[in-house]
């Protein structure tokens, strides 16, 4: 062999090895991705209390107020209604906000449609903003307590009964209160 | 010009035969073109797929099929056109041209390279294995979540979820494999005297393409874990009666899905100016700006994700930095668009097939990209949502700037691949045909959309059904012309005139100073870049 060639050969293991190196690191990158991946849920639920993004309300009936209204100041919630892809409904509040004070229990309507010949089922789920308001909200009967099955062309008006506890921040005088449907799995009868 | 000598790889010199030849082989070019057969296979059935959801929307109504098979036709049809056509597709023209582009033997990781290859027919199985049980009486058929399996459907639905969720891992694990492989070559392997900043565009577009990957595939697969142990293990990731969050999947879903659209797209934005460069017959314009807005595309890719679920409940700071992040992303594209253009000004131009997909693809890719800025609009979103406009949008971006990007560089490089020409004369028909199909498909789409028909149903009301007619017919023309792109290549493989080495006489790049085909071992000699 001449001394080229081994030379050549010797370049060529020396890559190899480099090669190798750069791929045991790239899988490194690849663990911490996955770190990242895991850690995500904890961040999601840690930024959601921080910045209120996607509040969340407490999703179970509570007991009827106790609590005294508070007279001395007004709340507007504002109500918002979409459907997700899947689901064939038209979905919307029948009135868009309403004004009241703490501790008054009041009841809203929505409306859903299914505009195709389908029975079709969707679940309501909430989203209250800003996010600190959101455990204030304190729903007394909901559509979104459980799965909704609409027949083909069927209307359905859906009310949900609610009450803001008076312990709501006194800065918080406005709240949205965003109800998306997803599509979700009938019954089997 | 001086060169280096390189040995040639020991496990290169008994190449085995037949069957155990695929099976077995490290060599780039054997494993590119078994990624480009895969996609080409799974292009056809994806779009054997979407004939029959076109079918059923020709008329109002349900005639053809139950709703429940046609969502499962629809999602998919999208995780096929995605995982199984368009990104292999990618990785095909990698594992090709990377090695020829930037003068290196092979590829760095060569038994890698083989096992991220192997990991796709796997997971093609199963993702349609579902269709055939169900036949036979088990399960009830594949995902029918669409392609973004958001709970509390995909927590609830039968065991096509499970398949799915495991044909991702498997998908996942070989674009991991991939990717770092690429990076590693285009960190190593370079000739000398190229440094990063004279590597060929497709070579960057593939490196940010890779790192993408590496970074986001990962939480695509923590999410649909979760999902996993969601369904059967009972823990409450997504489900809200568990203290789990669905919007959650979401957030997860679209911190992987935004960049994924980057992913698909960064690939053809590398090799479209090469493209360019060589029917214009003058040097790419603005190289460095274009390198320097596909990082920025990259880096911004990952930070607007949420713009995918304006309507699911969201402070307004958070809709507003959603929305001027998505729409900044729209800047370096723009820059990028301004270089494609320059770079055919003034230059003289022919229009061989390469380059009318090419130019076609700038107008169609155009039309997407500025349709996804009124997306971006959140008021204007609270109304397109959901509708059949997104679906337009989505396919000018991926079928006109996915697919026929793809095809622009199957036309530029099937002669070098080959050896032989193809068939000029059908090349242009195909062209024509596909734009004009793909165009009468999807424009009435859009106004479908603005009227309000939303997606992934398969009925709809009767004012919508002249459109949908328009649509399917066109639909099935674009489907049919596929046929004439798939004899063009069979033909190019089988015979033909000869090809030269340079094949195009503007062509530029160290690809074309190889012979036509090249020969097994690419670059035995490795040449130097000034
Ligand atoms: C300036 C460029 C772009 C902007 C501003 C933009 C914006 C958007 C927005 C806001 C949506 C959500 C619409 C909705 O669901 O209501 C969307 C959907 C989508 N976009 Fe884009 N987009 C752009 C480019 C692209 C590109 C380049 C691709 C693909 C390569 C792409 C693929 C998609 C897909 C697949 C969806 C629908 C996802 C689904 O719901 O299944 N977009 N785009
Ligand atoms: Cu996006």
């Amino acid at each position: 062999m001449s001394v080229e060639s081994n030379e050549a050969e010797i370049a060529s293991s020396k890559l190899k090895l480099a090669n190798k190196k750069l791929g045991l690191k790239m899988l490194w990158f690849v663990a911490g991705a996955i770190a990242f991946s895991i850690a995500l849920v904890p961040f999601y639920n840690l930024m959601c209390s921080i910045t209120g993004l996607n509040g969340k309300t407490d999703n179970s009936a509570s007991s009827i107020a106790k609590a005294k209204v508070d007279n001395t100041r007004l709340v507007t919630v504002e109500f918002v209604g979409s459907v997700m892809s899947g689901l064939g409904w038209n979905f919307y509040p029948k009135q868009s906000s309403i004004t009241l004070h703490p501790g008054q229990i009041a009841t809203v309507l929505f409306e859903a449609k299914n505009i195709t010949s389908q029975e079709l089922a969707g679940q309501a789920v909430p989203s209250v903003t800003p996010g600190e308001g959101a455990v204030n909200l304190k729903k007394i009967e909901c559509f979104c307590f459980q799965k909704q099955t609409l027949k083909g062309g069927e209307v359905k008006e859906m009310p949900l009964r609610f009450f803001i506890d008076p312990a709501l921040p006194p800065e918080v005088k406005v709240m949205t209160l965003s109800y998306s449907f997803f599509p979700a799995v009938e019954e089997k009868k | 010009m001086s060169t280096t000598t390189i040995t040639h790889d020991e496990e290169h010199h008994d190449h085995p035969t037949g069957i155990m030849r695929w099976l077995t082989t490290t060599n780039h070019k054997d494993i590119g073109t078994m990624y480009l057969t895969f996609s080409l296979i799974m292009f056809l059935v994806g779009g054997a797929m979407v004939l029959g959801i076109r079918a059923e929307l020709f008329q109002p109504g349900l005639q053809l099929m139950k709703p429940e098979f046609y969502n499962q036709l629809i999602g998919v049809h999208a995780l096929i056109m995605i995982f199984s056509a368009l990104m292999p597709a990618a990785t095909g023209f990698a594992n090709w041209m990377i090695p020829l582009q930037i003068g290196a033997p092979d590829m760095a990781l060569p038994r890698l390279n083989n096992w991220g290859f192997w990991l796709l027919p796997p997971s093609a199985i199963l993702l349609t294995l579902p269709f055939t049980l169900a036949l036979f009486g088990i399960g009830d058929g594949a995902i029918a979540t669409g392609w973004t399996f958001y709970p509390p459907l995909s927590v609830q639905g039968g065991i096509g979820v499970d398949f799915a969720i495991f044909a991702v891992h498997l998908l996942g694990i070989s674009s991991v494999m991939g990717s770092i492989n690429i990076i590693v070559t285009l960190f190593n392997m370079r000739a000398p005297g190229m440094t990063l900043m004279k590597m060929p565009m497709f070579a960057w577009g593939w490196l940010i393409t890779a790192f993408l990957l590496v970074a986001t595939i990962p939480v695509l697969a923590g999410a649909v874990t979760m999902l996993l142990t969601d369904r059967h293990f009972g823990t409450h990731f997504f489900s809200a009666a568990g203290g789990g969050d669905p919007i959650m999947f979401q957030h997860l879903f679209w911190f992987f899905g935004h960049p994924e659209v980057y992913i698909l797209l960064l690939p053809v934005w590398g090799f479209i100016p090469q493209i360019l460069q060589t029917f214009s017959r003058k040097p790419m314009y603005g190289y460095k700006a274009q390198v320097y807005s596909l990082w920025a595309i990259g880096a911004l890719s990952v930070v607007v994700w949420a713009h995918h679920f304006f309507t699911a409940g969201m402070p307004v700071p958070a809709l507003l930095y959603f929305m001027y992040s998505t729409m900044a992303i729209s800047l370096p594209l723009a820059v990028l668009f301004f270089c494609w253009i320059k770079t055919m000004w003034r230059g003289s131009m022919t229009f061989e097939t390469p380059m009318l997909f090419a130019v076609g693809w700038i107008i169609l890719f155009g039309i997407g990209g500025l349709t996804g800025l009124v997306l971006a609009d959140v008021a204007a979103d609270a109304q397109y949502h959901n509708s059949y406009f997104v679906v337009a949008h989505f396919h000018y971006t991926l079928f006109a700037g996915g697919i026929m990007g793809i095809m622009a560089g199957v036309y530029y490089w099937l002669p070098k691949m080959t050896g032989h020409m193809y068939n000029e004369k059908l090349g242009k028909v195909h062209f024509w045909l596909t734009a004009i199909a793909f165009n009468m498909t999807f424009i009435p789409q859009f106004f479908l959309g603005l009227a309000g028909m939303p997606r992934r149903i398969p009925d709809y009301a009767i004012q919508f059904t002249e459109f949908n007619e328009i649509s399917t017919i066109a639909a099935f023309a674009l489907g049919f012309s596929q046929l004439l792109f798939v004899y063009n290549i069979v033909m190019c493989v089988k015979g033909g005139k000869k090809a030269t080495d340079k094949v195009w006489e503007g062509a530029v790049g160290l690809e074309w100073t190889l012979s036509s085909p090249p020969p097994y071992h690419s670059f035995t000699e490795q040449p130097t870049v000034n």
